[in-house]
């Protein structure tokens, strides 16, 4: 049967031993190229061997531990995931689409590394696996059809006891269990299992490479007489219509998805950690440091929540909620009412807090809770071995979060408790220093903490681009002074409105329905594409990029600064 | 079988040698849009192009005995051929003719990639402090800031200004870092041309330019002129640092699939910094370039 494109069926693409800490191996199966990567947290990656931006090979990248790092222009992938988490020629955005790199399924079993070349069929271990401690022999390529290596491995049966074919291109002789893994239409890697540990390893392991290597010698001689199989032809699948058309933004929309409370936790005095993961154990969408999630709440409401966690960490997100004063009707909820086990409604993260690496030197300073988005950031530099040093400001000992976290950091990674607000400043302003050129401070805690930094670094000659925060609550005075029309688009409506009230006022008022929540600009439920006009952006949700692009909106806060708007709705 | 060229590639003036390095009276060989070629000088030191039969590399020949010949057209130091019918001119660089520049050829270098891509990867800032790590660029040192593309419908070429960059080591009479600003020109699909602010003398620009020889669609050879300011440094020096230049990106370029340069927009994924590239290919698609790239299904 000649080999397909799209065979559902399991083979071994590697063994175990050809994934050395932070290495990367080619794979190849059914004519693709694999880059095969082990992360630091043990999960193996079976990717396409190409690097989205420009074709280069991600085999000949840089394997990060937790991201692997193309070779030709430094883009970050995230393990598990496979999705794009950092463009360095950029580094101030988020990469706010959906750079994903095509992946396999992937299995560990066996000593081998199993792959498909699709998601049809679940992976089952081979037929007798059950009650044996296997033991792989070295593998052996052949430039031979596959069909034929498992004709000539099946001849090596005696007479008397004939080889036992089995499917997916797997021979049983005698005691050995040999796989033929299928690399291109004219090519193959034999890879045997013995059912036990030999008694000795290595005269086992030269008796049966001997072995191979006659066979191998004598497929190769008979496929040189026969005409060359076509190789396969394998297709790169296109990226989205999106990707492709480069200087436009697309804002996700606010997708949601169930997660299950995995565990919930007391991590400080006032500190309660909660640990979400998806329900069938899959891993969750990528996210940069700094970037938050919506959580749904039971009661209705919906808050933002950072992610502590470092790169390609994606089995679970943790969040951190502040459980004191039982603050507005948000955390309280989370903190008093929901349990481990509970399901909740969160949104995929977003991110207006990005994390630039190319600085030379990076100050993180965090109040109170607000150690959760730097918790994040510290954790991506650490990784990539990039200087940063992280303030972490208290009110007492106890009400430190995160301790083992911040632990293991290898940062310089500095407690300040108990401090009095003058103190407070004093530290932070000698903390930071006078400006430097590619310096970077990113603050997250308290308003008044906020201005406090913002002033003193202004003092100390820093540029607005160099100081990073961000809002999780519209503390501006709205401006709704002014007046203008709207025309919906897909509604064939043209409403005018007045000073005073809001756009999503006004279409609420002319019998349409759309959905709101926390009605001042921050969540982004109310997220609307403009088609025409210039819009005035006045709330604390999208990004600088996403709203120089223009083609976004918030209509419960923003208004136009153009006597009208097309808006998509 | 090899494709035919399209009609527009054929017509055009390839560069195939560096005009003092063609040996006088001794036969060297070469291929063409593949098309196998063969090249002497004549005693008059006038290179002599025409399509090779049985000719070997090295065979003795006298140029005289060369009856059917390519035409040829010498120009910035190197040699030009064109297997259909060239146009009169091939693109200017007036700096070329500046008397008190350094110009030279600075060799060639085989890359088992398509002509496109090579000078897709000349137009690239992105890749410096990746690929010509503390030289061009360095971590963390990365981003590549506006620039302006246009393509100039009098001149016919791709044009991008105010490039700027974080460079340690821009060029050899550089010392520390420095941000360097660019001019990049496409004037010609296969070939490209860079001006960069000189160390030495910020009114004026060294020049560089790549000129690509398409020996097959999947196989180039780049060719390298600079035309440079620069009263210290030596031609070795200028020699080695191009050539460590182009022995950093021959490993990167020839691991880029696939070769052939994808002009569907959907094929790869374009970024900001990618603006020049992005122009390059619509004026290749344009043009009704199929050589050497994956023209766009229509
Ligand atoms: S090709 Fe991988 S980062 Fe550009
Ligand atoms: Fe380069």
């Amino acid at each position: 049967m000649p080999l397909s494109l799209s065979d559902p069926n399991w083979y071994p693409i590697a063994s175990s031993e050809d994934l050395p800490f932070r290495h990367v191996y080619q794979g190849q199966l059914l004519g693709r190229e694999l880059a095969v990567w082990r992360a630091d947290d043990g999960n193996v990656n079976v990717w396409e061997n190409r690097c989205l931006h420009r074709g280069v090979r991600l085999s000949i990248g840089i394997n990060e531990g937790q991201e692997l790092k193309c070779q030709y222009h430094g883009w970050r992938y995230a393990n598990q995931s496979a999705g794009c988490t950092y463009i360095p020629a950029h580094p101030a955005d988020a990469p706010a689409r959906r750079i994903e790199n095509r992946k396999y399924p992937i299995r560990e079993a066996f000593g081998l590394i199993w792959s498909a070349a699709n998601d049809d069929q679940a992976y089952a271990p081979f037929p007798g696996s059950d009650g044996h401690d296997w033991f792989a022999l070295r593998p052996m390529p052949v430039n031979a059809t596959p069909e034929d290596v498992v004709a000539g491995l099946a001849r090596l049966a005696p007479d008397d006891e004939p080889a036992d074919l089995l499917p997916a291109l797997v021979v049983r002789v005698g005691g050995v269990t040999w796989f033929v893994q299928p690399v291109d239409a004219g090519r193959a890697v034999i890879r045997g299992l013995l059912p036990e540990k030999p008694a000795d390893e290595l005269a086992t392991l030269r008796h049966y490479n001997e072995l191979l290597t006659k066979l191998r010698d004598r497929l190769e001689r008979a496929a040189a007489r026969k005409p060359a199989p076509e190789p396969l032809q394998p297709v790169f699948e296109k990226v989205s219509a999106d990707l492709s058309t480069m200087p436009d933004i697309a804002v996700p929309r606010g997708n949601t998805l169930t997660v299950v409370v995995k565990r919930k936790w007391q991590s400080a005095d006032g500190v309660i950690g909660f640990e979400l993961a998806d329900r069938d154990g899959k891993h969750l969408p990528t996210f940069q440091p700094g970037a938050h999630i919506d959580v749904h709440l039971p009661n209705g409401l919906v808050r933002q929540y950072s992610l502590t966690n470092g790169p390609g960490d994606l089995s679970r997100y943790v969040i951190g909620v502040k459980a004191e004063s039982a603050s507005k009707g948000g955390s309280k909820v989370l903190v008093e009412t929901v349990r481990e086990g509970d399901l909740l409604q969160i949104s995929e993260p977003r991110n207006n807090f990005p994390l630039r690496r190319d600085a030379t030197r990076t100050v993180l300073i965090a109040g109170g809770i607000g150690i959760t988005p730097l918790l994040s950031m510290a954790r991506f530099l650490d990784k990539s071995s990039l200087p940063y040093e992280l303030h972490y400001f208290t009110r007492n000992d106890e009400s430190a979060a995160f301790s083992s976290e911040l632990g293991v950091l290898h940062g310089h990674v500095e407690r300040h408790a108990g401090l009095a607000r003058d103190a407070i400043r004093a530290k932070v302003a000698a903390v930071m220093g006078p400006y430097q050129f590619a310096n970077h401070v990113y603050i997250c805690g308290p308003g008044a903490m906020l201005e406090m930094v913002q002033q003193v670094a202004a003092d100390l000659g820093w540029p607005d681009e160099a100081v990073h925060f961000e809002y999780f609550q519209n503390d501006k005075v709205i401006d709704s002074s002014s007046a203008f029309d709207v025309e919906l688009a897909r509604s064939a409506m043209t409403l005018h409105v007045p000073a005073g009230k809001t756009i999503l006022e006004t279409m609420r008022e002319a019998g349409l329905t759309v959905p709101s929540s926390c009605e001042q600009g921050a969540c982004g439920t109310c997220l609307t594409t403009v088609m025409e006009g210039e819009v005035d952006h006045q709330d604390v949700y999208l990004n600088k990029t996403e709203k120089a692009s223009n083609t976004c909106m918030m209509t419960c806060v923003s208004r136009a600064k153009s006597d009208r708007l097309v808006l998509d709705i | 079988m090899p494709q035919a060229p399209d009609p527009i590639t054929r017509n055009l003036w390839h560069v195939v040698a560096a005009t003092d390095e063609l040996p006088i009276g001794l036969v060297e060989t070469t291929l063409l849009l593949d098309t196998r070629l063969a090249l002497t000088r004549g005693s008059d030191g006038e290179p002599v192009v025409w399509l090779r039969t049985d000719e070997e590399n090295g065979d003795e020949i006298d140029a005289d005995s060369v009856l059917e010949r390519l035409p040829v057209r010498t120009a910035y130091g190197y040699t030009w051929t064109c297997l259909g019918t060239p146009d009169a001119e091939l693109f200017p660089i007036p700096e070329f003719a500046e008397p008190d520049r350094v110009n030279m050829s600075c060799g060639s270098i085989g890359i088992h990639v398509s002509a496109p891509r090579a000078v897709e990867n000349f137009l690239d800032m992105g890749h410096f402090p990746y690929v010509h790590t503390d030289i061009l660029g360095s971590e963390p040192h990365t981003e590549v800031k506006e620039y302006d593309v246009e393509v100039s419908e009098e001149r016919d070429e791709v044009l991008a200004t105010k490039c700027r960059f974080i460079q340690p080591m821009a060029a050899k009479s550089a010392v520390g870092a420095m941000e360097v600003e660019y001019v990049y020109r496409v004037p010609h699909p296969f070939c490209s041309v860079l001006y960069k602010s000189c160390p030495e003398d910020e009114t004026r620009r060294d020049v560089i330019g790549i000129f690509l020889q398409p020996m097959t669609e999947e196989r180039c050879r780049a060719h390298l002129l600079q035309s440079m300011i620069d009263s210290t440094s030596t031609i070795t020096d200028l020699r080695r640092f191009q050539q460590t230049i182009f022995g950093q990106d021959k490993p990167i370029l020839e691991n880029q699939y696939p070769k052939k340069l994808p002009l569907d927009p959907r094929s790869e994924t374009p970024i900001r910094a990618d603006k020049s590239a992005i122009a390059y290919r619509r004026w290749l698609s344009q043009k009704g370039i199929t050589y050497g790239v994956i023209p766009q299904a229509s």
